[in-house]
């Protein structure tokens, strides 16, 4: 392994790596968002809108992230709908999130016994403020473990942005290994760059879930 | 005299099921109403109809002669009227003693949290427990916890308290804090409608005892020494049968 390579390769890496979690945590905000919609409908049975959800996570969760890129990148424009690279990146990865933090979301409020929910409505509060105050902060608190894992899937999943032509990590990676075939220096450099963007999620992430986990349980 | 809760043919069914029938029952300020009866005769039901917690199918629920209606969206005001305290206590695990006290008097009532907090600590002073305020309920022994509900409840200032079987997940060393807590209520003239399976605190408490069973009133006393020496009704008698040992 030639250290020069290394060297000379870093800032490339760098500016893929600013790329990456750009795209990435763009992706993984819709993803929260769309998924605690999506929970609090299956949550609460809206008619009509749960059988679109239900729909929806199925497709999501059953077609793999690359041949959803695809589909946006290349098919929407098609039909006259002409996405950037980019925005192509955060929707697609935000749609396949979305489908497992609802999962992750909705395992943590059917944790919530129904009678949590009768005790907030017997001092008086509406079903909403029972859900805001009394259900959604202790169903977090039990999700945290799947929504961090979700989240390290998602950075992970980032790595396909490479083949609708975002300069991602993986992108950078190949690029540099077809133009230059310096393929032991660059893998090198992608492990170690994937390390530097998810060990820290890893680390805040357990020390979050602890002390989510210290309301809950007081200790 | 006061009427504070009109009942006037309320029935309840699940299904096909009736689970209540035909009950007719005036509550009047300051009356404390025990009502008891075999597991699974609609006694729970019964209270959880009184704070719409249960819909009701037939008859009405009037408290200040207004209904309380489970699909209403006055139900929020009528269940501030209402306050309830569960077997299960149901204080909320991510909130602490004060926090769980003062939460539904800020966001519905829309109290300052200043003013909020000087009530909640008044009234753990009242049964002993402002040392515990920023515990977690789960740091507590569960007679804390049922009296920390029972001060949430109290907090929102209503006019009539349902207790549905508060001490019957309480170690028995633990009843007694409880039941004396409510006692000092009942003193203080509150009007309470209590579902138990202690018979001798029934029997201390109440100024009017309703025996229920397979969802109907069977027998009612104003004299709860005279029910339970003398109890008119055959099924009264079989009932208090089970809790004698000879």
């Amino acid at each position: 392994m030639d250290t020069n390579v290394i060297t000379e390769y870093l800032p490339l890496f760098w500016d893929a790596l600013v790329i990456t979690l750009k795209i990435g945590w763009q992706g993984i905000a819709v993803a929260f968002v769309l998924g605690l919609l999506d929970a609090a409908i299956l949550h609460f049975q809206i008619p009509v809108l749960k059988r679109m959800v239900g729909a929806y996570i199925e497709l999501f969760r059953n077609t793999p992230l690359l041949v959803q890129l695809f589909f946006i990148y290349f098919a929407l424009p098609k039909v006259g709908l002409s996405l950037s690279a980019e925005t192509c990146g955060w929707l697609g990865l935000g749609l396949l999130g979305g489908a497992y933090m609802a999962e992750s979301f909705r395992s943590g409020l059917d944790a919530i016994s129904q009678i949590q929910v009768e005790s907030a409505l017997s001092l008086g509060m509406s079903k909403g403020q029972a859900f805001y105050h009394v259900i959604l902060p202790q169903a977090v608190s039990i999700s945290v473990p799947g929504l961090l894992a979700n989240v390290i899937f998602l950075l992970k999943e980032t790595s396909v942005f490479s083949t609708i032509s975002l300069m991602d990590l993986m992108f950078t990676a190949k690029d540099l290994i077809g133009m230059y075939a310096k393929t032991t220096e660059s893998l090198f450099l992608l492990v170690v760059f994937y390390l530097i963007m998810l060990l820290p999620v890893s680390f805040f992430g357990t020390i979050l879930e602890r002390r989510v986990r210290h309301a809950e349980f007081g200790d | 005299m006061d009427e504070l809760l009109k009942i006037k043919g309320l029935q309840k069914q699940y299904g096909n099921q009736v689970v209540l029938k035909d009950i007719n029952l005036t509550v009047e300020k300051g009356e404390v109403v025990v009502v008891i009866g075999p597991s699974g005769c609609g006694k729970s039901t019964f209270l959880r109809c009184l704070n719409g917690l249960e819909e009701i199918q037939k008859g009405v629920v009037l408290v200040d002669g207004l209904p309380v209606e489970s699909k209403k969206k006055e139900i929020t005001k009528m269940r501030q009227k209402v306050g309830m305290v569960f077997q299960s206590y149901e204080l909320f695990p991510h909130k602490t003693v004060l926090e769980n006290i003062i939460l539904a008097p800020m966001k519905v009532q829309k109290k300052k949290r200043d003013e909020a907090t000087r009530e909640a600590m008044e009234l753990l002073e009242r049964v002993g427990l402002t040392e515990k305020k920023d515990f977690y309920p789960r740091q507590l022994s569960g007679g804390q916890k049922q009296r920390v509900a029972i001060v949430r409840a109290l907090c929102m200032h209503p006019e009539i308290l349902l207790f549905d079987e508060v001490t019957a997940a309480l170690d028995p060393e633990m009843v007694h804090e409880v039941l004396e807590t409510m006692i000092a209520l009942a003193k203080a003239g509150s009007t309470m409608v209590i579902v138990t399976h202690e018979m001798a605190f029934a029997r201390a408490i109440a100024d009017r005892i309703i025996f229920i069973d397979r969802g109907e009133i069977i027998e009612e006393s104003r004299n709860p020494k005279e029910f339970f020496e003398h109890p008119k009704t055959e099924r009264a008698k079989k009932f208090l049968k089970t809790f004698a040992y000879e």
